[in-house]
């Protein structure tokens, strides 16, 4: 396939942000029909180089040609028209409009919404996605709403498909499937822009990669002829140690869970249906699933933001299901939530004034109804250090950091408080590989001093790396835990639902 | 006995009157809404628009001009409140206030020379034959063209909005801005276009108050028909015809009020004038608790600045 002319070609492609060169003189070449990898951690570049392909960012230098012209599109209706078409990392979709409404938004010149529905529903079927058209989105899962993306790209018959980590919201079952959908594109002659961290994916995917660090280009290989571990030097420049774990006994039980149910907060949300666990002290129990299958509902039924009947959740044998966070963060269960600003931290607050929301009770920041500051910096300051959060000082604002600086930051503030039990979801989203590297190994360490850790993750391999115990959430129930060694990834892609409800594209093209 | 004397033809040609101030400004306040911005400055571009269309007409002495003009007048309020949030990034719900007691004043001052001065007659448009049917003819077919006109911009709206693209484009801009930026629609324009909507319809209803319902300019003569249309998009739960339904409503509240009144009825009037707002905050509780069907109607965006990314 590479052996015709190159499809798009990007030359000294540069765009700097103040304070940041997001992509330095990176140049490579996309055949047509050729499946090609973006690789890097976060912050290596990779979205601001898709967003100018994509029209939504003008490079400061550098020049793009698509079939031999110049290619310079000034808003993503240009890329569209050009044949380019993307799929986005967070979703562009729109919960309170329906499957068609939300495709024909995607399109430059939609047909009638009538017609439009019969033509999802055949590009569906023959690449095996099926899909309503009249469904809202709101009610859809991810891996369901990941096929109205792709849907809205295909129907306008795309010479490139852009994908931006596609498979971080897809079981492993699903991913295989979708796997199939883009080769079978790819036999057609569509061109597939592959953006990834999962280095196992790339490999059996992709015939080449380019890899980004820094924002710059190190190196364009075929990744088939590396391994996994050339691979992840090449984007992280140096070596990984991966985390350790010691052998140890269990203790007692910290934390059972008898047949919580509970009903949602949130229209989209997820109810929690019949969860049963016991996590014992020592223990770490990793919790898998696809995003929206009632991880956020888990975790602020366990950290006591929604309150239950209080014998359901009970912490050291005592019933705790009626008590708020501070209640329970007394008796020592601390937890971070996914969603860092906003959530775990207070933006516009000082690192110490959020070292104060959450430690107040556990380190004894509060003398008489005033607060201890000079407690409280001190507290900040000992999770800076030992968390190796880059900033100027405990004085910043949570906004001011960077994910995963922040990430360190929300995570070892509830670690420092010595908890009995701590429970966390997405512990390292978007944090870079030595960051995520010291996040696990912190959960890991205080496993070992014998606290109960819950680490719900949508990154299987995570999990695998900290778990002892396994259990996946599919549609809010709980699969019973199992023992973390010996499983296989395909059996914990059975315990996360399988392929909910998708088929393999038929192997001949319409 | 005492209800005896209440006419419900006459009735229900009074709360269409009535009605079409709010129902105006409360379709006008829909669309942007849908946009994703809560403009709360609908009293103030009413009463601009009142004294705007009031001026305009004593002075061509054609009440069609100044209709017109209120348009124009309420729209021009309208894109100040544009320029305030969408480019200077001003917070909504701030600049929304400070638009309904900048119009006030500025109509107050406009208006001192107008005060008592009667406004060009506006007729009730001829509707021949359909006019003379028995208590229809009275109730439903003997208004002025704005009457009409309202229910046809309310028609309009609904159509726009479920089957128009650049409806759906504003609805995409309501519901997620972001998504709607990265699929590369422009936001901002789309938002600044649903606001000057939204006034022009304000200045449109504050003009039919001084122009026909009352007829004539006085200071602060909304009295507050401006909160009611916001208070009637939230109970419509952002759907034209409830907001048409609901306008009715609070109209015959209103004209109820007056008759019972009339009719010598001892409930103080202070209770029905209570009652659009009691029913708002008991839909706005209603919706927020979550369970409610209503609450999947709200657009995401609502009242959230937007600020470009790279």
């Amino acid at each position: 396939m590479t052996a015709h002319a190159p499809l798009l070609q990007l030359s000294g492609l540069t765009k700097a942000y103040p304070g940041v060169v997001a992509n330095d003189d990176v140049s490579f070449d996309i055949g047509p029909g050729q499946i090609h990898a973006l690789l890097g951690e976060n912050g290596a570049g990779k979205s601001t180089l898709v967003k100018m392909i994509y029209g939504l960012v003008k490079p400061d230098k550098g020049e793009m040609r698509l079939r031999g012209q110049a290619y310079a599109p000034g808003q993503p209706s240009d890329a569209r028209k050009s044949g380019i078409a993307m799929v986005f990392q967070h979703f562009s979709l729109f919960d309170a409009l329906d499957v068609a409404e939300n495709v024909a938004l995607g399109m430059e010149n939609p047909p009638p919404l009538r017609d439009l529905a019969t033509r999802i529903r055949d590009v569906s079927e023959a690449y095996g996605l099926p899909l309503d058209p009249a469904r809202l989105v709101g009610e859809l899962s991810a891996g369901e709403r990941q096929r109205v993306e792709i849907i809205r790209c295909l129907l306008q018959d795309p010479k490139l498909l852009i994908m931006d980590e596609p498979t971080s919201v897809l079981t492993p079952q699903e991913v295989d499937i979708l796997f199939r959908t883009l080769r079978k594109l790819s036999d057609e002659g569509t061109a597939i822009l592959y953006i990834s961290h999962k280095l196992e994916e790339i490999r059996s995917l992709c015939s080449e990669a380019t890899i980004l660090r820094g924002g710059k280009k190190v190196a364009t290989c075929d990744p088939r002829e590396k391994s996994a571990r050339e691979l992840a030097e090449l984007m992280v420049g140096q070596l990984l140690t991966p985390p350790e774990r010691p052998e140890r006994p269990f203790g007692d039980v910290v934390l059972q869970v008898d047949g919580l149910s509970l009903a949602s907060n949130n229209p989209f949300g997820t109810s929690l249906k019949d969860i049963n666990f016991a996590l014992r002290a020592g223990e770490v129990l990793g919790i898998a699933g696809v995003a929206g299958n009632g991880q956020d509902e888990l975790l602020l039924v366990l950290s006591g933001e929604l309150a239950s009947p209080s014998d359901r959740v009970r912490l050291l044998g005592q019933p705790v299901g009626h008590l708020g966070p501070n209640g329970r963060r007394e008796l020592g269960l601390v937890a971070a939530p996914e969603e860092r600003l906003g959530h775990a931290a207070a933006p516009d607050m000082s690192l110490t004034e959020n070292a104060y929301l959450s430690g107040a009770h556990r380190k004894g920041l509060a003398k008489n109804g005033f607060i201890d500051w000079a407690k409280t910096r001190a507290f900040a300051e000992s999770v800076i250090a030992r968390f190796d959060v880059r900033t100027p000082g405990p004085h910043v604002v949570a906004r001011a950091l960077s994910g995963g600086n922040l990430q360190k930051f929300v995570i070892g503030r509830e670690i420092e408080q010595n908890p009995a039990v701590i429970i966390v979801n997405q512990p390292t989203w978007g944090v870079d590989a030595s960051a995520a590297a010291t996040i696990r190994q912190a959960l890991l360490d205080l496993a070992g001093q014998g606290a109960g850790v819950v680490v719900i993750s949508q990154d299987l391999d995570e999990l695998l790396e900290v778990a002892d115990s396994f259990a996946a959430l599919n549609e809010g129930r709980l699969t019973p835990p199992r023992p973390a060694k010996g499983l296989t990834v395909d059996e914990i892609g059975l315990m996360m639902g399988g392929a909910h409800g998708m088929h393999a594209a038929e192997g001949t093209a319409q | 006995m005492i209800l005896g004397s209440i006419q419900p033809a006459v009735l229900i040609a009074a709360l269409m009157v009535a009605a079409t101030p709010i129902l105006l400004a409360a379709i006008g306040e829909l669309v942007v809404e849908k946009a994703g911005v809560l403009n709360l400055g609908v009293e103030g571009m009413m009463i601009l628009g009142a004294v705007a269309g009031f001026i305009v007409a004593v002075q061509t002495g054609n009440p069609t001009l100044g209709f017109i003009g209120a348009a124009v007048a309420g729209g021009l309020l309208a894109l100040l409140f544009a320029l305030l949030t969408q480019v200077l990034m001003a917070n909504q719900v701030a600049s929304g206030l400070a638009l309904t007691l900048f119009g006030l004043g500025l109509s107050a001052l406009l208006g001192q020379a107008y005060v008592g001065i009667s406004p060009p007659r506006t007729p009730k448009l001829d509707l021949g034959p359909l006019s003379d049917i028995p208590f229809l003819g009275r109730a439903f077919f003997s208004h002025d063209a704005l009457v009409y006109l309202a229910i046809a911009i309310v028609i309009g709206v609904w159509w726009f909005l479920k089957y128009s693209r650049a409806g759906l484009i504003l609805r995409a801009v309501g519901e997620n801005h972001d998504a709607a930026h990265g699929l590369g629609y422009h936001v901002k324009r789309v938002r600044a276009l649903a606001i000057v909507f939204g006034g022009a319809c304000a200045g449109l209803g504050g003009a039919y108050l001084s122009l026909i319902r009352v007829p004539q300019w006085t200071e602060g003569m909304t009295a507050g028909a401006g909160w009611i249309a916001l208070a009637l998009v939230v109970f419509a739960s952002w759907r034209p015809f409830r907001a048409l339904a609901g306008a009715y409503l609070f109209g015959g509240i209103v004209v109820l009020q007056l008759n019972l009144q009339a009719a010598g009825v001892k409930i103080p009037v202070e209770y029905l004038s209570m009652s659009p707002y009691l029913i708002t905050i008991i839909v706005l509780v209603f919706i927020s608790s979550g369970k409610a069907r209503g609450s999947l109607n709200a657009p995401g965006s609502l009242n959230r600045p937007f600020h470009a990314s790279g």
